[in-house]
């Protein structure tokens, strides 16, 4: 169960082997967590991330082979979830994928796979996750989203787009399951320094995958709707999201 | 969102299956309503059910069994946390239930959702006072049962299941008739302090006491520091019937611990004659009177913590000074010595949307130091509390779960929503099991389970009780889970 504190007792990963997902949990293993399962599409990425939480003193995680970008695979993930950690008070919608912006690397496969990878799939599993809690009657969903998604930009516009939309998608669910007892957050990191931005310029403001993990159970325990991380970056795109296109479309990165 | 009749098909997912029974459902006059206790917070939902009478409690287990639907009693809500709240159950409402059945002498059976205030209404006029009282009337006698509720004269007369003659309790299987040690002395005394697990108390023997006025005399004093008010409970408690202190948590250093202490008893006719000063609405014509009202009630939620504003610290420091340095044999209405906090409707409302947790924990007398540790870690960590309640508990009783045991109690109330909290509180636990105290689960939202096995070492005792009256775990709440109660791991 959630405590009064906003801390759980069991969590599901979905991007299991994120490491923002899995320094969040490494976070919560400070305090009550006492089963998780983790899910990816990549078994040996799995098994790292497992025995990474072993050794934080997670007692049972379990692990799930799951693509989310297929129907079949979300709904067996939520079944697996259900009957491995019984109530499932948490979960963390952690999938995604950088990708390019290149437009000659984006043929329309490699466009629709992106947008699955950040938006439809992480949109299926957010769904599939606030109904199941909806039936329970209590949980919480950590949505990570990205201030890339508040205003997209050039650099990463097919990402942009992506987390754009995931952003939207967890805001309304958010109100559409706040009478069922559960809630939603959102999670807006600027530049995160981990494997997926490796080689990529730094944005102002960078953070690393601890720093993220840490706002988001602070998060948690305060009962935010939406945390920055840093928090400076609220006010920034205050200005940023309201500058003319012309002078938006012109800063660097 | 109400529940799909039963007795019709019903779609779930893409399929259809068909209806449990032939009888219409139960839960057909549920609803499904977001819950939560005193404190605000944590929240779930549950499908609510208010029987029309008692007679329906028992077969409703039984469908909710055949169902593998689980259960869960709840009063009035006045538990802080999770006591009364259990996500995706079906909870009984039984504050419907609550006639006075019968009168024996000193002995009142009634329903057990009647509350207390309904019940003082009745009693105190006639000569009779409940024989324990918590800080608030607005709670159930079926709640203060399942919580063991305590007093102010816990030190002197123990805590309400010692007043229980007897218990009427429904489970799956039919109804208990449970008296303390007469048949089913285990059930009685696994339900008492068993936090709604054990079945459903639908009626209960409470043995009241006389009163001849409806007023308390009252002595105050005032204590400069934490260790004055202790050396002056110790000394003096066990004259006294009723005793409690309000110490202010917003001193620091040297004053930590002011405190205003405040004993008595009830009133005797012979006194409030001879008394120089009447209080206006009880006198030796009328020396029973009793019309206890709320003077204001929060209208809605507060935008922001108005518990914790200035100009409430403001008010607590008046309140400290003004307290009297000395003042014997004052007559105050009994809802004024036992309800202060009942003037005010929905205070808990002050807190705002984040909510509010009490942190109560008794730790034994050798261990008095922990009750200034608690004070001081949670002055120096900003978190704010005004005032705390501070108590002397004398011998336990024979539940397994009753909370109070011999040592000095301690509560008070913390603002949520701010990040620390936790880890903050995780530490304190960990000195009060240290010391070979315990955390009152009618006030818990947030204890680790690893630590109830210590602060509660008969809990092996109450789980074997427990699993023999509700074979099929058809109880259980959101507290029983998250502490792991019913001794399964999730
Ligand atoms: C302002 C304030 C002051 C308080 N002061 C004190 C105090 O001084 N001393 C003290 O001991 N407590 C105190 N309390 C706590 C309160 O007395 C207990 O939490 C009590 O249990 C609340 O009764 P309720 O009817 O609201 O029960 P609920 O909060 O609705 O339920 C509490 C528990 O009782 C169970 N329960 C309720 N009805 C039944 C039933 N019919 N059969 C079986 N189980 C049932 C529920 O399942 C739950 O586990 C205080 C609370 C408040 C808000």
């Amino acid at each position: 169960m959630n405590d009064a504190t906003g801390l759980p007792q069991t969590a599901v990963v979905v991007g299991g082997t994120s490491e923002i997902g899995l320094a969040i949990l490494e976070e919560l293993a400070k305090h009550r967590l006492e089963a998780v399962l983790l899910a990816a599409r990549d078994r040996s990425g799995l098994e790292r991330a497992k025995a990474r939480l072993e050794a934080v003193g997670v007692g049972a995680v379990s692990l799930e082979e799951c693509d989310v970008t297929k129907a079949e695979d979300v709904e067996r993930l939520v079944s697996s979830a259900a009957s491995s950690l019984g109530t499932v008070d948490l979960v963390i919608v952690a999938a995604g994928q950088l990708g390019t912006a290149e437009l000659d690397q984006l043929p329309p496969a490699t466009v629709l796979e992106m947008m699955g990878a950040n938006a439809g799939g992480p949109a299926a599993a957010a769904v599939a996750f606030a109904s199941l809690m909806a039936g329970q009657g209590c949980g919480r969903l950590v949505v990570l989203s990205s201030v890339a998604g508040l205003r997209v930009r050039r650099a990463n516009f097919v990402y942009g787009a992506g987390k754009a939309a995931i952003d939207g998608l967890a805001l309304g669910l958010s109100d559409a399951v706040r009478d069922a007892g559960v809630s939603v957050m959102v999670v807006r990191p600027g530049f995160v320094r981990t494997k997926m931005t490796v080689g990529r310029p730094e944005a102002p403001f960078s953070v690393d995958a601890t720093d993220v993990a840490t706002a988001v159970v602070e998060g948690l325990e305060r009962g935010a709707a939406v945390v920055y991380v840093p928090p400076v970056l609220r006010y920034a795109f205050l200005v940023l999201r309201h500058l003319p296109r012309a002078v938006f479309r012109r800063l660097p990165g | 969102m109400a529940e799909e009749p039963a007795g019709r098909d019903k779609t779930v997912g893409s399929m259809t299956v068909p209806a449990a029974n032939e009888r219409p459902s139960r839960l057909a006059a549920a609803q499904r309503v977001v819950l939560s206790g005193w404190g605000g917070n944590p929240r779930s939902a549950a499908d609510v059910i208010r029987p029309g009478s008692l007679s329906e409690v028992v077969p409703m287990l039984a469908e909710m069994r055949e169902r593998s639907r689980s259960v869960l009693a709840r009063g009035l809500g006045r538990s802080y946390g999770d006591a009364a709240t259990s996500a995706g159950s079906v909870v009984i409402d039984l504050t419907g239930a609550d006639r006075v059945v019968r009168t024996d002498g000193a002995v009142v059976t009634v329903e057990a959702g009647l509350s207390l205030d309904a019940l003082l209404a009745w009693s105190v006029p006639k000569g009779w006072f409940v024989p324990v009282t918590p800080g608030t009337r607005y709670v159930t006698i079926g709640g203060a049962i399942a919580s063991d509720v305590h007093g102010k004269n816990h030190h002197r007369e123990g805590s309400l299941g010692g007043w229980v003659r007897s218990l009427r309790i429904a489970t799956p299987d039919g109804e208990i008739e449970a008296s303390p040690d007469g048949e089913h002395a285990d059930a009685f005394w696994t339900t008492v302090g068993g936090m709604g697990l054990t079945g459903v108390i639908l009626e209960a023997s409470i043995e009241m006491i006389p009163i001849e006025t409806s007023l308390v005399s009252v002595d105050t004093e005032r204590a400069t520091d934490l260790d004055e008010c202790m050396r002056l409970m110790s000394a003096g408690d066990a004259g006294y019937r009723y005793s409690v202190a309000w110490v202010d948590c917003l001193r620091r250093g040297r004053g930590l611990g002011r405190a205003v202490l405040t004993r008595g008893d009830h009133a005797s006719l012979a006194e409030l004659e001879s008394a120089p000063k009447k209080p206006r609405s009880v006198t030796p014509a009328d020396p029973l009177a009793y019309s206890p009202r709320q003077l204001a009630r929060v209208p809605f939620e507060a935008p922001v913590r108005l518990a914790t504003l200035p100009a409430v610290r403001a008010f607590n420091e008046a309140w400290f000074r003004k307290a009297p340095a000395h003042r014997a044999g004052e007559l105050q209405p009994l809802a004024s010595f036992f309800h202060p906090l009942d003037f005010l409707g929905d205070w808990n409302r002050l807190y705002g949307r984040h909510g509010f947790t009490q942190y109560q924990v008794v730790v034994p007398f050798e261990a008095a130091e922990v009750v200034r540790e608690i004070i001081e870690q949670l002055g120096r960590s900003g978190f704010p509390s005004l005032f705390a309640v501070l108590k002397r508990f004398g011998p336990a009783n024979k539940a397994p779960l009753s909370f109070p045991a011999p040592g000095w109690t301690l509560a008070l109330d913390i603002p949520l929503g701010r990040a620390g909290l936790a880890e903050l509180l995780d530490r304190l636990d960990g000195i009060v099991a240290d010391a070979g105290g315990r955390v009152y689960f009618a006030k818990d939202a947030r204890l680790r389970p690893q630590l109830v096995r210590s602060m509660y070492p008969r809990i092996g005792d109450w789980q074997r009780v427990r699993d023999r009256l509700d074979p099929d775990g058809v109880f259980t709440s959101d507290l029983a889970r998250r502490l792991h109660l019913l001794g399964d791991t999730t």
